[in-house]
């Protein structure tokens, strides 16, 4: 490991143990937050709970569900687009707009059209992500050298051929820096859905246990949140480093 | 003229979102949807209206507030990380992991910190809004380049003239971007803060009128709301790309 990286683990550490005495010598009030090693043991004996495992299930499932149909449909969208200067141009300023816009306030409309399931929850995961698939995927096709599509007509490919041979895997570097936001955005909507109205999953699990004084569960999930994201996020971030690193060792185009 | 056609495309592209939810609204009826034209209408009842007014500078105080701490604390964040690399080293991934983290789930721990009102709003769209910042901030000044920073001390330039000179013009493209983005983000977390911990702002308009199955209000509010985020980003974008494009 680099020094940066094992500093960036004495610092967690250091914040960890910092928390901890804080918490244990009553200057963080145990109303507020409880100490992270009792948070970490709410989560293991949460872990051996059937409760969770549904909630988990679900959650982890519509995220999976959301992710799947926004990048599908993201790049498909983006291929459209790009093909299609005129509506490009026109769709830009709505494009750069969106996450501008606070998405949850549409999610009562979508209760109130398919009631309270899971449903909504996975097209607000969706409506999140897409978005940020179609942008990597135009600012991809943006940077497809001219020279791979003459290749591709003077190899007399088909439309189709040329997308799955020569455009997706020039796209492919673009497009994984899209897909690890939409990663992220998925679970902030399908998380922050539950949140605000559901009947299961883990966000509302820990607004229940909020509404409930249940400090030990709240911060249990809260914990088990943190963790998965992170966890995922430095996973993508490390594939992500190695695609670039690979591409800059390529020969120019 | 491609100036005109170009608005043209963007009017079309309106008028097809305008279409799409008066199909949605004729296929759903009045209890989920309102249509869009009472619902437009209403909005500006709702502007013209002095009760609606509070609630309007009611979120807008708080967003202000809210965008100063975002600033602040990712400026200081970001010329600190992006003056030094080690630093940028341990705390990029760190910032990056934080801005992934759907922050509702922290909602709670702030509420418990500082209470129902306006500092909880305010924190929540600080913490939504400073990340991007800090991030836009600490890789324009890591990406200045050297040919430039060499130049200046060539030039024998004192500290403070490189960065008047060098470091400013050369990072505030960047940082303008990363406002940008925060500002939207703020804006995000304030509204949503307002949705939990709040008996005023337009979030709790929005709130209010969903429990009281008040699809016009809610959605009339979600526009207001979504015209002011559209405009100010509008103007942002503008001015993030007069900057780049300068040589």
């Amino acid at each position: 490991m680099s020094t940066a990286a094992w500093l960036r683990l004495a610092l967690m550490a250091g914040l960890f143990l910092l928390l901890e005495i804080f918490c244990r010598i009553g200057a963080i009030d145990s109303r507020v937050m409880i100490p992270p090693s009792e948070m970490v043991v709410s989560l293991v004996s949460l872990l051996q709970t059937r409760q969770l495992a549904v909630d988990m299930l679900q959650t982890f499932g519509a995220i999976a569900i959301a992710l799947l149909f926004a990048v599908a449909a993201g790049f498909a969208a983006g291929l459209v687009i790009h093909a299609l200067p005129r509506l490009r141009r026109a769709l830009d300023p709505f494009l750069a707009t969106y996450y501008a816009v606070p998405l949850f306030i549409f999610y009562p409309v979508l209760i109130a059209f398919f009631g309270i399931s899971v449903l909504p929850i996975i097209i607000m995961g969706f409506a999140f992500a897409v978005v940020s698939v179609i942008m990597s995927t135009l600012n991809g096709l943006d940077h497809v050298p001219r020279v791979l599509r003459k290749v591709a007509r003077v190899h007399r490919l088909s439309p189709f051929s040329t997308v799955t041979r020569l455009i997706i895997p020039s796209v492919a570097p673009h497009l994984f820096t899209g897909v690890k936001l939409a990663v992220a955005y998925c679970f902030i909507g399908v998380i922050a859905s539950e949140f605000i109205a559901s009947s299961t999953g883990i966000g509302h699990a820990i607004a229940y246990a909020y509404s409930d004084f249940n400090n030990r569960t709240m911060y249990g999930l809260i914990l088990l949140i943190v963790t998965v994201v992170i966890t995922i996020n430095m996973t993508l971030h490390h594939y992500e480093g190695k695609i670039s690193r690979r591409m800059a060792r390529r020969p120019a185009k | 003229m491609s100036r005109l056609v170009r608005i043209g495309d963007i009017l079309l592209v309106l008028l097809a979102i305008l279409a799409c939810w008066q199909l949605v609204y004729l296929a759903a009826g009045d209890v989920a949807m309102a249509a869009p034209a009472p619902t437009l209408a209403y909005a500006f009842e709702l502007l013209a209206s002095p009760r609606f007014w509070p609630h309007i500078g009611e979120t807008m105080q708080a967003f202000a507030l809210a965008l100063v701490f975002s600033v602040l604390l990712g400026l200081g964040f970001g010329l600190w990380m992006g003056s030094h690399r080690l630093s940028s080293e341990v705390g990029e991934p760190i910032l990056v992991a934080l801005y992934s983290l759907p922050k509702i789930t922290l909602y709670p721990v702030i509420l418990m910190i500082f209470g129902l009102g306006m500092s909880a709003k305010v924190a929540f769209g600080a913490i939504h809004g400073f990340i991007p910042i800090a991030i836009f901030a600490m890789n324009a000044l890591l990406n200045i380049r050297p040919v430039l920073l060499k130049a200046g001390k060539t030039m024998n330039l004192s500290p403070q003239q490189i960065v008047t000179t060098i470091m400013l013009p050369a990072t505030l493209p960047e940082i303008t971007s990363g406002i940008r983005i925060g500002f939207s983000l703020t804006l995000l977390g304030v509204v949503i803060g307002e949705m939990f911990a709040s008996k005023r702002g337009l979030g709790y308009v929005i709130v209010h009128a969903i429990e009281f199955a008040d699809t016009q209000t809610m959605l009339a509010v979600t526009v207001i709301l979504f015209t002011f985020a559209a405009l100010s980003n509008a103007l942002l974008l503008r001015l993030d790309n007069t900057l780049h494009r300068r040589p």
